[in-house]
């Protein structure tokens, strides 16, 4: 089947796609945008997580046909050109990212979080961020990431 | 002893001691890392495996003709389309590549198929009929060594039986006596990144690998085997590695896309789903183990005994090494004069099971840690006293007569965790969510107390028992656009720890030169050793180290004879060759013009020895690392849900080459540990894994981890390249039994096997 979207702002069109295939395979495999991960293709890990018109999802459990006509947004899309997203440069800044499998997915979700809740509390960003597995950092890393994105954002 | 060329003032920044960012770091954020499953070539097909789905089988026959015939499919492959020896295997090549004839695991690979559709060849798979005969088991690693027990291998199912004695015959009583049986069930490594890689058909007959390992050369010398060709002809590059803790030491995929590809001279692309991902690679042993220390009436121990059972599933895997940590550490960092140890490793029909962070030791310590616990509770006192009381010192001889000549701050490091300042008592209206349960809402603080426990362990770092152990490191230094850079080419994985930042690090420190690239990680320079047993700074650091000495002594020296000057007291310095004065005597581009200056080193830790097999007495290990946790945890006891409300940790790492990369180690490695206790376990049930997913088989998320206070000491080992000592491994053993004693604390159950699961709590199991 034929599948229309918008990705990252641009409008995109694959062929041939298998029904049984999910977003995420169409992201990775056809648009060349495999930024976000597979890491476990059963909605547990949160490392596959993008916006569908504007709403965090995990793009495994998201059958290619129900892309159609909707807008997304993936990782690759969050950084200005060059310059990357508070969230992005506080991840890398804070050492939050080790083998970064998880990453995409936690950088998707803190933008989430922090577009809603801009100065979020320490529990509030673990319940936020509680859907996205990390196994390198043991989480303190990506809670100062999170916690210095929204300074950083507060004052710019 | 080695004496850093450390030097004080610098222009040079993110040196040794810094923390610069890691430079992969921006990649990862923006989605552009391309790691073993991103890879995508335009004419590549896909892989997909067929598995067994008994523990132990005889394969009658295999049809592929169904498969073979699916629209889609370019060619399926059986163990008769192997052209080597069809065997792999860490340290005993005793695993087919593809069964042939018998299956001893359910997850077997059996067949493999290739497609222009993952989807295709994933159903093409199990169109392949294979007829089985179904042949006894053994799942349970004790009653594998039974000599009645339904037989693994042909030679028996004992793969290692380590004895360690010491001190002359074990008492037969002692004032106090302690004792207990203690079981640990299988960790999986969950990495995130599944098995995955690229395989690219080459034209002189050969293959490209890009794939996600711990080890290339080690993988690089299994697939020559089993494909008959030679080195030079299987070519492989690490790919972007999504975690590994031991997981990725042996081999997944390797051979199954080099043969693909081969065999249809197409690009083949191998992705494991996460279920798949349970069976592609080994697990942490489980262990039974049986303990009894002897004390006089104080506390001071008199003597140690031990049996450990590893279950090391259906292939030998680094069983072996397993068995040799677990029995040569497995009565902790504390001092016996008498010691009895055994330690078996043993062939069963469970999934194989090897590497996993901590390596033998982390099973040990739950039963060490929760036996000093008892020792402490029977002689009246607490439980960091018995444990300063007995710790280890530098100076003394460890059960294997090795002397500990480097820093062993046992009580130190107990000392610090005691001393941080607890969580304050809760009061009051509590956060669900800082409440066992959490926002399941299953409680407000009824039914809920609070347990404080203490854990201390020491592990090896590096390879041990004479293995021998090195690492090779290429620096070349060029001027490029008019600025000197510094190209670093070792094949040590990076698999998210941080190695190729510590490489930067160290060439930036001995070579004054700001722009470090790191070359791809590749089997095109010798062979790095394996990016596990916290290794790698040390090892490949040390190689890196002096290859960077090497390229430094021959600048210096041109730069002396060109400038008529000696060549001691010169140093390099921000691009410059400096005098013991500071004067500019050269820059860096000026000296070399167009010409490049490149060195290459193997270097090596000094050398271990094999043990006596009968005593188990000699230098196994070249380093010893040391930590200590103290976990606080609040348990509903009516429903027996755990939140562990504080996990603090002080370790020795020698010298922080990276202190924030330290921390992260730290954090990331007692959250590993704190799982064990807690929530992670395969299990099997008659050789069948139950739960293959991340659903069922759960890792802690950050709601479960608690904040953590980590001190760090910095005692340096003097025979160590700037002191360093290995980082990785320690906080995954000694958080664990940390949390475990903290539980035993608040619940007062004795509580012997892990993980403790809600069932041991209520006693309603």
């Amino acid at each position: 089947m034929r599948i229309t979207t918008t990705v990252n702002g641009e409008s995109r069109q694959v062929d041939d796609v298998w029904p049984g295939e999910s977003l995420l395979y169409v992201l990775r495999e056809r648009m060349g945008l495999p930024g976000s991960k597979n890491a476990c293709e059963q909605g547990e890990c949160g490392s596959c997580t993008v916006y569908l018109d504007n709403v965090p999802v995990c793009a495994c459990l998201v059958a290619a046909g129900q892309a159609q006509d909707r807008d997304i947004t993936t990782v690759e899309g969050l950084a200005d050109g060059e310059d990357l997203h508070p969230v992005q440069q506080c991840f890398v800044e804070a050492g939050a990212v080790q083998c970064g499998f998880c990453t995409p997915g936690l950088i998707v979700a803190a933008h989430d979080l922090l577009a809603r809740e801009p100065q979020p509390s320490d529990p509030e960003i673990r319940e936020a961020l509680a859907g996205n597995l990390c196994r390198c950092t043991g989480y303190e890393k990506i809670l100062d990431a999170v916690r210095l994105a929204a300074d950083r954002m507060a004052t710019t | 002893m080695s004496t850093p060329a450390t030097q004080t003032d610098t222009a040079t920044t993110g040196r040794i001691g810094d923390s610069p960012l890691r430079p992969d770091g921006v990649q990862k954020v923006t989605g552009e890392f391309a790691y073993s499953s991103d890879l995508w070539l335009d004419d590549m097909i896909w892989g997909a495996t067929l598995r067994s789905p008994h523990p132990h089988a005889r394969i009658r026959s295999i049809d592929i003709g169904a498969a073979m015939a699916t629209a889609g499919v370019h060619t399926v492959l059986t163990a008769d389309d192997v052209p080597g020896r069809n065997r792999v295997g860490l340290e005993h090549d005793d695993q087919p590549a593809l069964a042939d004839g018998i299956v001893r695991y359910q997850g077997e690979p059996v067949a493999i198929v290739a497609a222009d559709h993952p989807e295709v060849a994933r159903q093409a798979a199990k169109k392949i009929v294979v007829d089985y005969e179904v042949l006894p088991a053994v799942t349970e690693g004790r009653a594998a060594l039974d000599p009645t027990a339904p037989l693994v291998h042909p030679d028996g199912n004992l793969v290692r039986h380590l004895r360690i004695r010491k001190g002359g015959t074990v008492p037969d009583s002692a004032p106090v006596v302690v004792s207990l049986d203690f079981e640990v069930g299988m960790q999986d490594q969950a990495f995130l990144g599944p098995e995955s890689g690229l395989a690219v058909p080459a034209e002189d007959g050969g293959v490209e690998l890009y794939v996600a390992t711990q080890w290339l050369h080690v993988d690089q010398r299994q697939i020559c085997q089993a494909l008959a060709l030679p080195p030079e002809k299987v070519r492989l590059t690490l790919a972007g590695v999504g975690g590994a803790f031991g997981g990725r030491e042996d081999l997944s995929m390797h051979v199954h896309a080099c043969l693909l590809a081969m065999h249809t001279n197409r690009p083949v692309k191998m992705v494991y789903n996460r279920e798949e991902s349970f069976f592609g690679h080994v697990h942490r042993h489980p262990a039974s183990m049986r303990y009894e220390f002897g004390a006089d009436e104080d506390g001071r121990l008199r003597y140690g005994k031990a049996e450990i059972v590893f279950d090391g599933g259906a292939y030998a895997s680094s069983t072996g090494a397993v068995v040799g940590n677990g029995g040569t550490m497995g009565l902790g960092p504390y001092r016996f004069p008498v010691v009895h140890v055994d330690c078996f490793g043993v062939y069963t029909n469970n999934p194989p099971c090897g590497a996993m962070r901590g390596f033998g030791c982390v099973q040990a310590a739950f039963a060490h840690e929760a036996l000093m616990d008892e020792l402490a509770d029977r002689v009246g006192v607490d439980r960091i006293a018995i444990r300063q009381l007995n710790g280890m010192r530098e100076g003394d001889e460890n059960i294997t007569g090795q002397l500990i000549d480097s820093a062993a701050p046992v009580g130190e490091l107990l000392q610090i965790v005691n001393d941080l300042p607890l969580p304050p008592a809760p009061t009051g209206t509590r956060d669900l969510r800082d409440l066992p349960g959490g926002v399941a809402n299953t409680t407000h603080g009824e039914g809920v107390v609070r347990g404080v426990g203490y854990a201390v362990t020491y592990k090896n770092v590096g390879f041990s028992e004479g293995f021998d152990d090195y690492s090779t490191a290429r620096v070349r230094l060029e001027i490029t656009a008019g600025e000197p850079v510094v190209t670093v080419h070792t094949a040590a994985a990076e698999v998210g720890q941080g190695l190729i930042t510590v490489e930067q690090q160290i060439c930036r420190t001995e070579l004054g030169v700001e722009r470090v690239v790191v070359h791809a990680k590749d089997t095109q320079v010798g062979s790095g050793g394996s990016t596990s047993a916290s290794r790698q700074t040390y090892v490949t650091g040390g190689a890196v180290k002096a290859a960077c000495e090497a390229v430094r002594t021959a600048i210096l020296e041109r730069a002396a004879a060109a400038a008529r000057t000696p060549v001691a007291g010169l140093r390099l310095d921000g691009g410059k060759i400096v005098s013991s004065s500071g004067e500019v005597v050269a820059a860096l581009a000026d000296l070399l013009g167009a010409e490049a200056i490149e060195e290459t080193v193997e270097w090596r830790h000094r050398p271990t020895s094999r043990i006596d097999p009968e005593t188990g007495q000699g230098d196994a290990h070249v380093q010893y690392a040391f930590s200590a946790h103290r976990a606080v945890v609040d348990v509903d006891i009516e429903l027996g849900l755990v939140k562990v409300v504080a996990l603090d940790t002080a370790q020795d790492v020698g010298k922080a080459i990276n202190p924030a990369a330290v921390m992260g180690q730290i954090q990331g490695g007692s959250a590993q540990g704190m799982g064990l206790a807690l929530m992670e376990e395969i299990i099997v049930q008659d050789g069948i894994i139950r739960n293959p997913s991340f659903t069922d088989y759960l890792i802690p998320t950050i709601l479960d981890m608690p904040p953590m206070k980590i001190e760090v000491l910095e005692y340096a080992d003097p025979h160590a390249p700037y002191g360093v000592r290995g980082v990785g491994e320690p906080p995954t053993i000694s958080s664990g039994p940390a949390v475990a004693a903290a539980i035993r604390q608040a619940t007062g159950l004795a509580l012997r096997r892990v993980p403790v699961r809600p069932e041991h709590i209520t006693g309603t199991l």
